[in-house]
């Protein structure tokens, strides 16, 4: 199966930030982050990071999860785990 | 309505669509505000959205204080203004094996370890005792689970310096202090935990990266128990377990297999199987919930299966009984009219889904677990709901299927009598009616949380609010208890009245509804009288709240030959009345039942 582009994972993750962030039509990009987005404090990350998990099938290791940045290293992180 | 079940929704779907369905069960209406302050050791922001979502689909419209995460014992103990202020209804304190601080040292003696244990449980017994002191609500404390790995291998559950050992000491000393504190709650997180299994319980990644101790799934299974403890609490617990009958409670299909050929017993697996669902049938009708059968059958075809000399459970055991052809949504309709009991305290169990739909759809607040058709697995499904849970057991509590059965008893023997007061008579009854006891308290503040029917304000007490109001000279509270010559019905009324400018109000007047049309309610009136003229109060005035449930006591003032008053004290519903009657000239009315006090009982 071919892997999934970053626009493909972007737009799969949109309902995840929305529901997670309680914005309806929030849209986010790769440089989005907790400082740049509303209400991406840290409870919403806990959401992010689960839903996200469960939604994909993965597991981001301790380290992984740290590193994360903004929408952009969760997109690359996605590609690399499942690929 | 639109329904909701969350218990069958999984947990990708729910935390998809927690918002929605936040904002789509806080708009139903009648929710009942609760107060919950959450101490953690941990995280528990997590845990509390989704306690939410399950309390408001119990019909609770939740208010939450949470600490911040390990301040658990300064904020019970130290810091207590904001947790005073806060005004809690319950407080959980949810701490875990990560917030014992002193293990007892490898080498530990008896007499060291019991110390190590003592020190650790002093601090939760600190907690305990500073919330009683200072707010004197309910707690719910988990105990611990166990550790996620055993230093000691199999040692670890037996030396003295053994994490898993320490734990089941801590949890041992939990349990006698709760037989000990009624507002002390245990919720049992040893259990729970092993039931999801500790590797599917603990995750480290979330404890590191954000301080939460457990997965969601552990998550959804603590909110799924503390919902069913405050449910509990409030009386909300399901009371009614109805029963299909082919292929639930035995294998096979009698009308068509015939009474011999139905699958119950030891001969085969699935008969094995079948015959243990029955025993667990059984248990939880010991334990006081009632069993009904509703069941598409002929009735004769049905009650045969009952003789079948393998069957655990007899004709007896079942408290309302309806085969025939008829919608199962109408038969539970009638089960929950013969037996006096809203149907929202029912559960419903059958194997064929398309039954288990339209009950769901027709019947408000019916419990309907997804129990699929295999047998060998309905007993876990329904467990996990967590139903049947209660916060302490009453000898009324166990007594009650058995009461039941000697209510139909008692109406066999009315229909010898023409005239209603002879048989009334011939009942024997004795009452006990008195102000409020200690030893009573408990029952007394279950049985108002409760009842909804014979129930004329619905105003709901705790255990705290009753205590304090049985010392307070204002309240004039008291309680009915009721036997008879079949059996004792055990404290079935409660009133209680509040003296203001020479008046008695009645804030509370209730009764169950096993005992109607006894005369008790009038003998109760005459108690009420008599303390309020002991009182020097000139009035007695009764108010009557009106409900989707408490119809049946409209005009029950009114039938006591109260007036109607028409000035109606501002904040009272829509549909409200108030009633008034006299102290002076009133005479004692109850011709049939004979009346004790407390002393003398």
């Amino acid at each position: 199966m071919p892997s999934k582009s970053p626009d493909e994972i972007l737009s799969e993750l949109q309902p995840i930030f929305e529901e997670a962030l309680d914005e309806p039509g929030l849209k986010v990009d790769l440089n989005s982050n907790a400082s740049n987005t509303p209400n991406w404090d840290s409870l919403a990350h806990i959401d992010i990071i689960e839903m996200t998990e469960r939604h994909f099938k993965v597991k981001f290791a301790l380290g992984e999860l740290q590193d994360l940045k903004e929408v952009g290293d969760l997109v690359a992180l996605i590609i690399e785990k499942t690929n | 309505m639109s329904h909701f079940n969350l218990s069958i929704m999984s947990l990708d779907e729910l935390l998809m669509k927690k918002r929605s369905l936040k904002r789509a069960l806080s708009v139903r209406e009648n929710l009942q505000p609760i107060r919950i302050a959450v101490l953690g050791g941990s995280t528990t922001n997590e845990l509390v959205n989704l306690l939410e979502l399950w309390l408001l689909e119990s019909g609770f419209s939740p208010t939450f204080h949470q600490s911040e995460y390990g301040r658990y014992y300064v904020d019970a103990v130290h810091d207590t203004q904001s947790l005073v202020e806060f005004k809690p209804d319950v407080i959980y304190v949810h701490t875990s094996v990560n917030d014992i601080q002193t293990f007892a040292p490898l080498q530990s003696s008896q007499n060291e370890f019991e110390n190590y244990v003592a020190n650790e449980f002093g601090r939760f017994k600190q907690i305990w005792d500073s919330i009683s002191e200072k707010i004197g609500c309910i707690v719910i404390q988990n105990n611990f689970e166990f550790p996620s790995h055993a230093i000691l291998g199999n040692l670890d559950a037996t030396k003295n310096g053994g994490h898993t050992r320490f734990v089941m000491e801590m949890n041992r000393g939990f349990a006698l202090a709760a037989e000990k504190n009624p507002k002390l709650l245990i919720q049992d997180v040893c259990s729970i935990s092993a039931r999801v299994g500790l590797a599917n319980w603990f995750d480290a990644k979330r404890w590191y990266s954000y301080k939460i101790m457990t997965t969601v799934e552990g998550s959804r299974e603590l909110a799924i128990s503390l919902n069913a403890m405050v449910r509990a609490l409030y009386g909300k617990s399901r009371k009614v377990l109805v029963l299909d009958l082919d292929n639930t409670l035995w294998g096979g299909v009698i009308g068509d297999d015939g009474v011999e050929k139905i699958q119950i017993g030891r001969e085969t697996p699935v008969a094995e199987a079948y015959t243990a669902f029955q025993e667990y049938c059984l248990s939880l009708r010991n334990r006081g919930v009632l069993l009904a059968v509703c069941s598409k059958n002929n009735e004769e075809t049905a009650k045969q299966g009952f003789q079948h000399p393998d069957s655990i459970l007899k004709l007896e055991h079942i408290s309302c009984f309806k085969a025939n052809w008829d919608p199962k949504h109408e038969n539970i309709a009638l089960i929950a009219k013969e037996l006096n009991l809203g149907a929202d305290s029912f559960v419903f169990v059958d194997d064929n889904p398309a039954e288990r739909a339209i009950v769901a759809g027709q019947i408000n607040g019916i419990a309907v677990p997804d129990v699929g058709d295999d047998v060998a697995k309905y007993v876990g499904i329904i467990e996990a709901g967590r139903y049947f849970e209660q916060t302490s057991f009453s000898k009324e509590d166990i007594e009650r299927a058995a009461l039941y059965a000697e209510n139909s008893q008692r109406a066999a023997f009315e229909t010898k009598f023409a005239d209603y007061g002879e048989y009334l008579d011939s009942l024997e009854m004795i009452g006990e009616i008195d102000r409020f006891k200690p030893i009573y308290i408990e029952r007394i503040a279950q049985l108002t949380n409760k009842t909804n029917q014979f129930n004329l304000t619905t105003r709901r007490y705790t255990l705290a609010d009753m205590e304090r109001i049985a010392v307070d000279s204002k309240y004039i509270g008291m309680y009915g208890k009721l036997s008879d010559r079949f059996g004792d019905h055990g404290l079935i009324s409660v009133v209680l009245g509040r003296l203001e400018d020479e008046a008695l109000y009645m804030d509370l007047w209730l009764m169950s509804c096993r005992v109607l049309k006894r005369d008790m309610e009038v003998a109760m009136l005459d108690a009420v009288v008599e303390a309020a003229r002991k009182a020097d109060a000139k009035q007695i005035m009764g108010m009557y709240l009106p409900t989707p449930k408490n119809s049946m006591v409209a005009g029950f003032y009114a039938g006591l030959g109260f007036e109607q008053h028409l000035e109606i004290p501002s904040g009272l519903p829509a549909g409200a009345t108030m009633w008034k009657m006299d102290v002076n000239g009133y005479t004692q009315r109850n011709k049939h039942i004979k009346i004790v006090e407390y002393d003398n009982a």
